[in-house]
């Protein structure tokens, strides 16, 4: 096994990230219901996926990661998502080119044929992408690949020998604490760290690093899906209240309106 | 308070063979006899049929202290019972002993249960609730009684579990569901819940599902009539299945917050701070208003990321999903995120400075003003419900 001597860095890291509509973006359900409308709608990296990137970054530049490579699935415009993590500081890109309608299981399949190639010792990923909400993809990587899994962290720490990393967790009751064998698969969550902003400089320098372009075929996993997407639909809206004139007024609509006093 | 748990045992102790001993009553060891007569003779019929006996694996957690079963289990058994087929198989999940037992119990009492499983690992602290383990043993438990649906609550301990059980079935599971259509055909939230989409699954099976506490938690628990359902020790084979995987991870420690106020996702009064409480010293404030409601206390991402308060308090779309009775957003602006995890509640107040904050437009009744004049007015006049 390969110890760290005098800055020395072992390990391989990959670092998922998917594109999404932008977390600022107000989302309109398209009037037939088959989904939501994505055209002329403001795109960015998925903002737990940005923190991915971004820890992935600072291992290799405390000198625990020596290479860092951004993952993504999808459409052609993928590509961009990846060159942004690679002005962050990513240092090559694979791009899985495919239209189909990607869900978490799929796309765990397909990060273990590129696990399969890379040999990472920690694979990144955000804890849930912001426009399905699922927040299963990692748990079902590190299920397929048998290894450890550190999900909603807010807390990394990779340990001297690099056998091991301590992450920590925020969950229901507060914070816990586990110590994970490598390779281990980390999910992020927002208080794990502050993301960069890519630097024009970097942004150039981004353009010369390599992407590699595959396919579900040539990975040979099948993307096709266990389930079907019958309509999707607007809650029913909130209707707005009203702004009172003093606190003797809301204390007597709570008591009296509302019923809830 | 903050209470700080640190394992003891080294992780050499925990994985020693030891711990896979079962202590137990003289039936527990065992599947009891009828069961295992009347699961073989329906899965002899079904494997004929081609179709899944068992209707329906519950899987519950159960922590040390918590004083019977949580919110999240209670929604999950409350949808088993209400949408999902029957019979069901609840399986205990616990980091204590007397926490398992004590909701083994409570659960055996219910209507529509055939069996309640515990006593999954022996072990001290929070490592019989690790995922890699656990996630093995439920995967052998479905083998074995062959479900057609597995639930679970949509809480962190769900969604670490359930991706995890559900690959290694490969099985694409339903998470977050807030309605049950049919038993193949579920409803849940996207865009932090800005739409809601209609999924059916046409997998093999089974079918995972994980619902959210909000959606199922106000259905009452249906009791049995007459005896209760058998109470077992989960069987050794599946508890080997998940011997190899305790290797991957070990529980190390936990920093929860004590509190006597009610348990936030159950709360009937939610007291709400956001960004422009400014400090810690300030968010305490709003620590009495909850007492004097007899509330628990919530908080915007950035509230906790300032630090005034611990992360267990955000409501959100990625923290807790809340609905209470009354909910009180101080000094929360309303973005899209933080309504995502509280626009269920049956009655919002607002209270915030900026007239153009967007919390106003989903709010029932709001005040325009500065917080730090408005509370203790409002601390002052509010009868004490305590």
């Amino acid at each position: 096994r390969t110890r760290r001597r005098g800055g020395e860095a072992a390990m391989r890291v990959v670092v998922g990230i998917k594109r999404v509509i932008d977390y600022a973006a107000k989302i309109r359900v398209k009037p037939d219901g088959s989904g939501v409308d994505t055209a002329n709608v403001k795109m960015s990296m998925n903002p737990f996926c940005e923190i991915a990137v971004e820890e992935a970054v600072r291992l290799k530049e405390k000198g625990l990661a020596k290479e860092v490579i951004a993952v993504s699935m999808g459409p052609q415009a993928s590509q961009d998502t990846i060159r942004t993590a690679l002005a962050m500081g990513a240092d090559r890109g694979v791009h899985v080119l495919t239209d189909a309608k990607l869900q978490p299981l799929s796309i765990a399949k397909l990060f273990k044929s590129i696990v399969q190639r890379e040999d990472p010792k920690i694979v990144l990923l955000g804890k849930q992408a912001i426009d399905d909400d699922c927040n299963q993809t990692g748990q079902m990587l590190a299920a397929i690949m048998d290894w450890s899994q550190g999900t909603f962290a807010s807390q990394v720490a990779v340990a001297d020998c690099q056998e091991r990393v301590s992450v920590t967790r925020e969950v229901d009751g507060g914070l816990e604490t586990l110590s994970l064998k490598l390779p281990a698969v980390i999910t992020t969550d927002l208080r794990l760290n502050e993301p960069r902003y890519a630097t024009l400089p970097n942004i150039m320098k981004a353009k010369k690093k390599k992407i590699e372009k595959l396919t579900p075929e040539e990975l040979g996993v099948d993307v096709s899906s266990q389930i079907e997407v019958l309509s999707v639909r607007e809650p029913q809206a909130r209707v707005g209240g009203k702004v009172l004139e003093s606190v003797d007024e809301l204390v007597d609509k709570l008591k009296n309106e509302a019923g809830v006093l | 308070g903050l209470k700080v748990r640190v394992a003891q045992a080294t992780g050499a102790e925990r994985r020693s063979g030891k711990e896979l001993t079962k202590v137990g009553s003289s039936g527990g060891e065992m599947w009891s006899r009828t069961l295992l007569k009347s699961l073989r003779g329906a899965r002899q019929s079904s494997q004929q049929s081609g179709e899944r006996s068992l209707g329906t694996l519950c899987i519950v957690e159960a922590k040390d202290g918590a004083g019977g079963l949580d919110s999240a289990s209670k929604a999950t058994l409350a949808c088993a019972q209400k949408h999902l087929p029957k019979p069901f198989v609840a399986l205990v999940a616990s980091d204590a002993k007397g926490a398992s037992e004590e909701a083994a119990g409570e659960i055996a009492s219910l209507a529509g249960v055939e069996t309640v499983l515990h006593g999954v690992s022996d072990k001290e602290g929070a490592n019989g609730l690790l995922a890699e383990p656990l996630s093995q043993v439920v995967a052998a438990l479905v083998g074995k009684l062959e479900p057609t649906h597995v639930v679970t609550g949509s809480n962190t301990f769900g969604k670490n579990l359930l991706p995890r059980v559900a690959a290694l079935l490969d099985s694409a599971p339903i998470t977050d569901v807030v309605q049950v259509v049919d038993e193949s055909t579920f409803v849940r939230p996207i865009y932090a819940g800005n739409a809601l989409s209609t999924v059916k699954f046409v997998g093999k099976g089974p079918l995972l599902l994980s619902v959210r506490t909000t959606a199922f938690g106000s259905e009452a628990l249906e009791t049995a009539q007459g005896a209760g359902a058998e109470v077992a020790s989960v069987g050794a084979e599946e508890v080997a299945a998940g011997a190899a995987a305790e290797a991957l991870s070990e529980w190390v420690g936990e920093e929860k917050s004590e509190s006597e106020r009610p348990q936030l996702d159950a709360a009937r009064v939610v007291v709400s701070g956001g960004r422009a409480l400014k400090s810690k010293e300030n968010f305490e404030m709003l620590e009495k208003l909850a007492d004097q409601l007899g509330g628990a206390l919530g908080a915007s991402r950035a509230a906790v990321d300032a630090g005034m308060c611990s992360n267990d308090l955000q409501v959100g779309q990625t923290g807790k999903v809340v609905a209470p009775e009354l909910y009180l957003a101080i000094g929360i602006s309303g973005a899209i995120q933080h309504l995502a995890g509280m626009k269920d509640s049956k009655t919002i107040v607002a209270i915030n400075k900026d007239p153009e904050a967007p919390i106003f437009k989903v709010a029932d009744y709001g005040l325009v003003g500065d917080l730090f004049k408005i509370i203790p007015e409002l601390a002052e006049k509010l009868p004490s419900q305590k």
